[in-house]
């Protein structure tokens, strides 16, 4: 066993550089895709709730299916056969007659143009962000379900016979409640987000992992370059973890209590 | 607009079997295997690490502590390339082999999965309750008695469910040791689709669907298995 660890101080550092630039495209994909996939696990969580069969006959299935193909298979899916999806789309609107089929070649032919434009550098990216945020939305998914579930329908009923409508009885009453509970599951959720992000390098998105490919493929040093790329998540899991355990301890209810009396009191002694 | 099923049923044997009768076991065949030795072998080592985990002496406690965090804290595509690189300089022997994927891509998914079921495993003998180990080390069993005929019995009926969620698991993650090149069912499929092209949307829908039939049929028996499980521990009550 011999090690070569000068890998990441030769040529001006310049592996130790690639590593750097993964580690942000990691951080980059992971944040976005954060998002999206919470607005759709929101959507869908509700979704599976709904009292419209068609909504939830909509909801369970993405939910069940998201959740039970591999990431990467869908990462592919995205990859190479969304555009083909989509044309078909369009082509069966346009012969069903749901829109004229002048318009249909139309915007397909106006696609074509946007995917040239993407597919000098950007495709995979965004490929990337669809198949990482649809596939955690449906983890989300679920765990909003269980969070919506987990406070009592007295008090949506409750909510509902003072007069608030169903949206605003989830908006204002529900889902802040609601969120509260979730948090730690959402914690793990964005923490196997950011180590998922690194299967996107199957479809060629240059974060951490591909770039720690990378070097081994300039270097030979497969062993070195791997080391550095699991420290370095190693690293990231552990801030991300911490960050979002002292959030959560910090905005809990307790502590929110704790804070709104001592302003109280500052008040009253204020006010005399 | 143009479909191009046919490619399925023109390279199915492929899918399921991959070279098998003329050359090595591949495909779905292969996914399959993989996932049942995987799961039997982390399943050893969830045990094992779970009671390391699980015990009060810290000796034992700590080595737990940090494989499972070091290995929760790890992408397992990290994991794969780390054994596929490290296991060569490791083992002398395979040094000079230029086919040791196989190996590496099961080692890895076995050090992988054993942390998760590690977990698994503490989840459940913590939900025994402290009190019962008191009781029977009290009554005079050794503490090696305790845990196999009182606390791992027990145990284990409520680790039922979460074993088939980590199963779900491992038959998804085998999907990525494609990338060190074992010829599972989702490198057939991607060898397929780089060489006819011009069917990506179809090829990878029939993948999609392959894995989503077992994983799913799993999902549903582990919420029942969750079902008639919390049933008996009431009726017990």
């Amino acid at each position: 066993m011999s090690f070569d660890w000068s890998i990441f101080t030769v040529h001006e550092f310049r592996y130790s550089r690639w590593l750097v630039e993964g580690l942000w495209i990691t951080l980059k994909i992971s944040a976005i895709s954060m998002v999206f996939a919470m607005v759709l696990g929101t959507i869908f969580g509700i979704g599976r709730l709904s009292r419209s069969r068609i909504i939830r006959w909509i909801s369970a299935p993405y939910i069940e299916f998201f959740r039970n193909t591999p990431l990467v298979i869908q990462l592919f899916f995205w990859y190479f056969g969304a555009d083909f999806l989509f044309h078909f789309l369009m082509y069966l609107a346009g012969h069903l007659g749901f829109i004229s089929p002048a318009i249909s070649h139309y915007v397909v032919g106006k696609i074509d143009g946007i995917r040239l434009y993407y597919n000098r550098g950007e495709s995979e990216f965004i490929s990337g962000i669809v198949g990482l945020s649809v596939y955690t939305s449906a983890f989300i998914a679920e765990i909003v379900r269980a969070g919506i579930q987990s406070i009592p329908t007295g008090q949506l009923e409750a909510a509902r016979s003072t007069g608030l409508s169903t949206t605003q009885a989830l908006r204002y009453i529900i889902l802040p409640q609601a969120f509260r509970i979730i948090v730690p599951p959402l914690i793990t959720q964005f923490l196997n987000l950011t180590k998922n992000s690194s299967q996107a390098m199957a479809i060629g998105v240059m974060e951490l992992t591909y770039m720690a490919r990378q070097v081994e493929a300039y270097t030979f040093r497969g062993f070195e370059a791997f080391t550095a790329a699991t420290i370095i998540y190693l690293i990231l899991s552990l801030i991300i973890s911490f960050t979002l355990n002292w959030y959560d301890k910090h905005t809990s209810i307790e502590n929110m209590a704790k804070k709104k009396e001592r302003e109280y009191s500052k008040l009253q002694e204020a006010l005399g | 607009m143009q479909w191009h099923w046919d490619v399925i049923p023109r390279n199915f044997k492929y899918f399921m079997l991959g070279q098998y009768p003329d050359g090595p076991m591949g495909g779905l065949l292969l996914t399959m295997v993989m996932s049942v030795l995987v799961i039997l072998m982390c399943f050893v080592l969830g045990i094992v690490f779970g009671l390391m985990r699980y015990s009060k002496n810290k000796y034992w406690r700590f080595p737990a502590i940090g494989y499972i965090e070091f290995i929760r804290g790890t992408p397992v595509l990290m994991v794969i390339f780390w054994c596929y690189f490290m296991l060569p300089k490791l083992i002398p022997v395979l040094q000079g082999r230029t086919r040791f994927e196989w190996t590496s891509a099961l080692v890895a998914l076995v050090a992988f999965y054993g942390a998760q079921m590690a977990e698994v495993v503490r989840a459940g003998l913590e939900s025994i309750g402290r009190g019962q180990t008191e009781a029977a080390l009290s009554s005079g069993l050794t503490y090696v008695q305790v845990i196999r005929y009182i606390i791992m019995p027990q145990g284990l009926k409520n680790m039922i469910p979460a074993i088939v969620g980590t199963f779900i698991s491992v038959i998804k993650d085998t999907s990525l040791v494609y990338i060190i090149g074992v010829a599972e069912f989702t490198r057939t499929v991607f060898q397929v689709n780089n060489r006819v092209l011009n069917a990506p949307m179809e090829l990878f829908l029939f993948a999609a669907v392959v894995y989503f039939v077992p994983c799913y049929m799993l999902s549903k028996l582990s919420i029942r298995l969750e079902k008639r499980l919390a049933a008996g521990v009431k009726v017990e009550i």
